[in-house]
């Protein structure tokens, strides 16, 4: 479970995130949409610790991300990042940038590691692209190799930032598929996302953050049937 | 107009001397390229991350490695430190210049290459739980490794050839055997034109070596 408590984030005095409240329950899909700069994808660099935070915490399965004995890199492998820009390792094959994480962090034996790799990349639909250098995939297929990357680590949650905005459109679906592939099997997720047809098929709530506050969360069906905040009701008439 | 007589004979009788010559240059080189891409490293890592007096002192090193004649910098090694009472041997002073020269050189290479991956590479390793040690040395310096990796390569052939100052300071490498032939047979043409021909051959290889181990270890 990824409780959230009073949290606060700011980038020198620009106060990006204004006191989140917010619990994530194992097995749950929660959507986080909302205009750009409204500190969505901040909320998610603070989960896993990737930024710092300056009042409230975060607590993943019982452990503050950051409380200053916290082993952030142990914490990490229960924390699957996927990024917008997808970060694929240039210059290792799918194989290795999928089996590097298991080897050398969790300390697994090369052909362990290689096997792990290569039944993730399987499982997201590259099993035949194993030796393939990054730079000869396309942006989807990148962006999938980024998530079996993250899954090769049994992640016990995913984070998604905007995973598919830096896509062209007809590459959208394939990863998506594979995120809904991954919310069928149960993984827990929170998907910064701007697909709402996504968010609203997939996902179990749907949180709506403005201005660095969450200002409105609740089922699929609430936000986009019934929005009760204004300015819910006027980012939805937008991006319609 | 044209009534010199050439004699090779003296050169070629001293070609194995020429060689082994040839080998100590080549040595000389290979250890100032070696301990220059550690300081350079060093040194690059100081100008993008430090702050304080290591980094006034690594900018300096840079500076005036960079932009000032790599035979002061040489001289400085052999007459500089002489005038201190340091007296070093030929081969260290060749050895300590070149190694200064280079390392500047380098470092700027190096920092341009740090300067071209982008953050979220390191981000997204950490993201996987390595820790900065792992995301420098696995993700972050073998990328920049082939994006100096060429201009380590042109390094490597300026080292070769810088190398010749060292008869400037009594060191019997290359350059230095050749004057020596040179002026006890005073067959100084044909001695400096086969010496020629001897570090055109070992530049040509040190390229087509280089070459050669790019394409085994860039596939990318």
């Amino acid at each position: 479970m990824i409780e959230i408590h009073d949290l606060h984030k700011y980038f020198g005095s620009l106060h990006v995130l204004k006191g989140i409240d917010l619990n994530v329950e194992k097995g749950e899909v929660l959507s986080v949409i909302g205009a750009s700069g409204s500190g969505k994808s901040t909320l998610l660099y603070c989960i896993n610790g990737l930024e710092p935070v300056q009042q409230g915490n975060v607590v993943v399965d019982g452990t503050d991300v950051h409380a200053k004995g916290t082993d952030i890199n142990k914490l990490r492998q229960q924390l699957g990042m996927v990024f917008q820009q997808w970060n694929s390792f240039p210059h290792l094959t799918a194989l290795e940038n999928v089996a590097l994480a298991p080897k050398i962090v969790k300390g697994k034996s090369k052909a362990e590691a290689r096997e792990i790799a290569a039944q993730q990349l399987k499982h997201v639909g590259l099993g035949d692209k194993l030796d393939v250098y990054p730079s000869a995939l396309s942006g989807g297929q990148q962006q999938r190799l980024a998530i079996a990357r993250a899954l090769a680590m049994e992640p016990e949650y995913m984070l998604f930032d905007e995973a598919t905005s830096a896509l062209d459109p007809e590459l959208v679906g394939e990863v998506l598929e594979t995120m809904r592939m991954l919310a069928e099997e149960g993984m827990t997720m929170i998907c910064v996302t701007h697909e709402m047809g996504f968010a609203r098929d997939v996902s179990d709530r749907v949180a709506f953050f403005h201005q660095g506050v969450m200002e409105e969360i609740g089922p699929p069906e609430q936000i986009f049937g019934n929005p009760q905040s204004e300015h819910t009701q006027k980012f939805l008439a937008n991006v319609r | 107009m044209f009534d010199y007589n050439f004699h090779w004979r003296p050169v070629m009788k001293s070609l194995p001397d020429l060689l082994e010559a040839a080998m100590l240059t080549l040595q000389v080189a290979v250890l100032a390229m070696i301990l220059g891409i550690v300081i350079g490293l060093c040194l690059a890592l100081i100008r993008l991350h430090m702050r304080g007096p290591l980094l006034w002192l690594a900018s300096t090193w840079v500076e005036l490695a960079r932009n000032t004649p790599a035979l002061f910098q040489l001289f400085f090694f052999g007459f500089g430190l002489g005038s201190f009472g340091l007296h070093l041997s030929p081969y260290m002073i060749v050895l300590m210049g070149l190694t200064f020269n280079c390392a500047g050189y380098l470092a700027e290479n190096f920092r341009g290459g740090f300067q071209a991956i982008p953050d979220t590479q390191i981000r997204a390793s950490r993201s996987l739980g390595l820790n900065a040690w792992q995301a420098y040395t696995r993700i972050v310096i073998p990328q920049v490794f082939r994006i100096v990796y060429h201009p380590i390569t042109n390094q490597m052939v300026w080292a070769v050839l810088m190398s010749s100052l060292g008869m400037l300071v009594g060191f019997r490498e290359l350059s230095g055997e050749t004057q020596f032939f040179a002026s006890r047979t005073f067959r100084i043409f044909e001695y400096f034109a086969v010496t020629a021909v001897i570090y055109y051959v070992i530049v040509k290889l040190i390229l087509g070596a280089s070459r050669l181990l790019a394409t085994r270890l860039f596939r990318y």
